[in-house]
């Protein structure tokens, strides 16, 4: 019963933080130093990483496509797949991972560390709302990040795969056909779905996140035991919310 | 509680009103461990109140009811004529409290967290923020400090930091937590002497936990000595040595035998 009420409480000051965090909205242009800081920390720094898995996992899907699409000759629909995959599902799921991982790691240990070390209650007794300076600019800075983040995500792991099934023995696929499948297959629609779930996802990463952060209570070890909460129930909810966001989307 | 001084405070030349505050029958408990018992106290406006007590009595809970960071189990505490456990207090009395371990914000440098509560209230232009900081900064001789950040400081710079940052709040309420644990004497001096400037020229209501003996003695009004949750005495400083309770005159006299001390009973 106790888990129980844990989860149900956990998800009841979410909510809260959320609604709370709303309220100050209006206030969002007054932070645009914390905004802009905030876009750096979850665009810019992540971008690397974003890249270079995405690269790979282009390069990955060419390969195992091509392994088995070229015994049925339909190599040259690699690119449609490669396409369609990392639009649709792999590029906003994996930019998310990256994000609860990277960032959200980060969120939650500054968060629970401010909040350990009596910085929140400063903010507090000083009347600054702690939702209006530490949530509200990491919200409005992973909306505007994550479809950056996910439209990089899928043309360098297009550009991955393609690379892959031109340069793969076995496969030798020229880029022209490639691409020409890939634009023929992937819509604007799918890499539109894509985006709506990256912003959901990162939307999502970094509110429960800063909600588990701030809801740390006790000394230094139970920082780290933050953090861990927080990537996990992360992960856990990317991969629920992206099936009824799949459902929802098809 | 009527109010019965103005507050003016040496950062602005506005005057607000001073604030008192009455504890009514303040009880706190964690889980089955309670903190505060039956708490009745009136604090009043522009007075120094000095709380004392062994570690672990509630000294620091108390103050954090009194700030809203706390609600209580029963009972209540009214800030002026709010309810500290309303966040609607804290928009109407200012209020500022000096954490033991200071609280700086160590994202920022010390003039930062400084300039943070009037940045963000908007209450002056960044050169009149500018003008408050370096003044507090002044009067806690931390003007070299200004550009470094918390985790370059000594512990006793750092409450000195958030004495400063609590004189820039313009405060009506100054509440401190060991505002002279890790500091010299002769800056333990200047807290006091800040603490009783705060209350002689600017009627600020001061409240203070400290286990500083002469700290209380030197500035209190009235000293509240909490045991095991519960209020043993409230008097003035002078009536303090008059108490029949054992246990306040032995916190407040302690008997050290140093040829028998507790350890080696212990150890038999």
């Amino acid at each position: 019963m106790k888990p129980i009420l844990a989860v149900l409480e956990g998800i009841g000051d979410t909510v809260l933080l959320l609604v709370r965090t709303l309220r100050h909205a209006s206030s969002l242009p007054r932070q645009l130093p914390r905004f802009i800081d905030q876009c750096y920390q979850i665009g810019y720094a992540t971008l690397p990483i974003v890249a270079i898995l995405s690269f790979f996992i282009g390069g990955v899907l060419a390969l195992q496509a091509g392994y088995s699409m070229s015994n049925f000759g339909a190599k040259e629909f690699i690119g449609s797949l490669v396409g369609l995959s990392m639009a649709r599902a792999l590029g906003p799921v994996m930019v998310a991972v990256l994000v609860a991982g990277r960032v959200g790691s980060a969120i939650t240990a500054e968060l629970a560390s401010m909040k350990v070390y009596q910085e929140v209650d400063a903010l507090v007794t000083m009347n600054i709302p702690p939702e209006r300076i530490l949530v509200l600019p990491r919200l409005a800075a992973v909306l505007v990040m994550m479809p950056v983040l996910a439209i990089i995500a899928n043309l360098v792991g297009w550009f991955g795969g393609a690379l892959v099934a031109h340069t793969v023995d076995f496969i030798a696929l020229e880029p022209d056909k490639y691409f020409e499948t890939l634009r023929r297959y992937t819509k604007f629609d799918d890499i539109a779905d894509g985006i709506i779930k990256a912003e959901v996802f990162g939307f999502v990463v970094v509110l429960v996140c800063c909600s588990i952060g701030l809801r740390t209570r006790g000394g230094p070890r139970e920082i780290g035991a933050s953090v861990t909460k927080a990537v996990v129930t992360s992960l856990i909810l990317i991969l629920v919310l992206d099936y009824f966001l799949t459902k929802a989307l098809l | 509680m009527s109010p019965c001084h103005q507050t003016r405070n040496p950062f602005s030349e506005a005057e607000s009103p001073a604030v008192g505050v009455v504890c009514e029958q303040l009880s706190k408990s964690f889980g089955s461990l309670e903190v505060l018992k039956q708490i009745d106290l009136r604090i009043e406006p522009g007075e120094i109140f000095v709380l004392m007590g062994p570690s672990g009595s509630g000294k620091s809970v108390l103050l954090k009811h009194i700030v809203g960071l706390e609600r209580p189990s029963a009972g209540k505490v009214m800030v002026g004529e709010f309810d500290a456990a309303e966040a609607e207090t804290r928009e109407k009395i200012r209020m500022a409290l000096v954490f033991q371990a200071g609280a700086l914000f160590n994202s920022l440098t010390v003039y930062d967290n400084l300039a943070l509560y009037p940045r963000e209230h908007r209450l002056a232009s960044e050169a009149g923020i500018r003008e408050k900081v370096m003044r507090a900064l002044q009067i806690l001789s931390l003007e070299n400090a200004a550009g470094k950040y918390p985790s370059q400081l000594s512990g006793g710079m750092r409450k000195r930091v958030a004495i400063a940052r609590a004189l820039v709040q313009e405060p009506q309420l100054m509440l401190y937590d060991e505002p002279t644990s890790e500091l010299d004497p002769v800056m333990s001096a200047t807290i006091s002497e800040i603490i009783a400037t705060l209350k002689d020229e600017y009627h600020v209501t001061s409240i203070v936990v400290s286990h500083d003996r002469d700290l209380a003695l030197n500035i209190a009004d009235r000293v509240g000595i909490l045991m095991e949750g519960r209020l043993a005495i409230v008097a003035p400083p002078a009536g303090l040595r008059q108490t029949t309770d054992e246990r306040v005159a032995d916190f407040l006299n302690p008997k050290i035998n140093l040829k028998q001390p507790r350890f080696r009973e212990l150890a038999g």
